[in-house]
């Protein structure tokens, strides 16, 4: 089943559980105004499945500060608290700058 | 280097103004004709600038956060981000790359951004008194044929 989350009329994230794997598509705007709604409604969607996999696709994000950096270094603790991985998959080329300053590469969750 | 324009913005230190900042200085620069690279760049710096306003110099309060963007003769942007917050105890340490004083999800970026994505960054802050951060990056001019 999938569940969206809206800011204003604008879609920040889509959720969506098959097979062990939660998948978080995320829309818009990424910045510390925007961060905290799409944490806690991952972060609660995290709770009742308890995923095996914990993907984060950015396919749809058009801006992204570091506020979005935090978002992922967040939920990758969360979700090696709760005993699943995460995959951050889809990031677009006008991203990839944050992300490579970041080192979230390091991490190993880079798909 | 001479003013080729300028605009002055004030607004209350709320996250909804975030967006609303980026967006403003982001049509302000847009008649240089920016790669959506460069925009992107600005964007994000500026971001950057006005959040820390908001968890760090205002912390428990609203405050006022005041930029002053220019466009000199060069094609160069100058932003300057000010607010008349808490100040940062110790500059140096707070343009470290990881280092946050915020106990929330924050990553410690912030000035390592603003320093990679702008050609020159410039911080000053007294403490009790406020910050003011200064972001300057040179727009590439396009050559078009004369038509």
């Amino acid at each position: 089943m999938s569940v969206g989350l809206f800011f204003g009329c604008e879609k920040m994230v889509d959720m969506n559980y098959i097979d062990d794997t939660l998948i978080a598509k995320l829309y818009g705007e990424i910045d510390h105004h925007i961060a905290p709604s799409i944490r806690n409604k991952i972060d609660s969607e995290c709770e009742t499945y308890r995923p095996r996999v914990l993907v984060l696709d950015f396919e749809g994000v058009t801006f992204m500060d570091s506020s979005g950096i935090g978002l992922i270094m967040g939920r990758y603790r969360e979700i090696s608290l709760l005993g699943g991985r995460l995959e951050v998959t889809n990031i677009p080329p006008y991203l990839e700058r944050i992300v490579a300053l970041s080192g979230i590469g390091n991490l190993g969750v880079l798909k | 280097m001479n003013t080729v324009n300028e605009m002055k913005l004030q607004f209350i230190s709320k996250s909804t103004n975030e967006s609303f900042a980026r967006s403003a200085v982001s049509a302000f620069v847009l008649p240089l004709d920016p790669t959506i690279s460069e925009l992107a760049d600005i964007k994000t710096a500026v971001s950057e600038a006005v959040t820390n306003c908001i968890v760090h110099a205002y912390p428990d309060t609203l405050g006022i956060i005041y930029i002053d963007a220019k466009i000199t003769d060069s094609n160069k942007v100058i932003i300057k981000i000010k607010d008349k917050g808490v100040g940062i105890e110790n500059i140096e340490k707070a343009l470290e790359p990881l280092y946050t004083t915020s106990n929330g999800e924050r990553a410690g970026l912030g000035f390592a951004v603003m320093q990679s994505f702008m050609d020159n960054v410039k911080v000053r802050s007294t403490l009790n008194k406020g910050t003011s951060v200064t972001l300057e990056k040179s727009i590439i001019k396009v050559n078009y044929d004369k038509r």
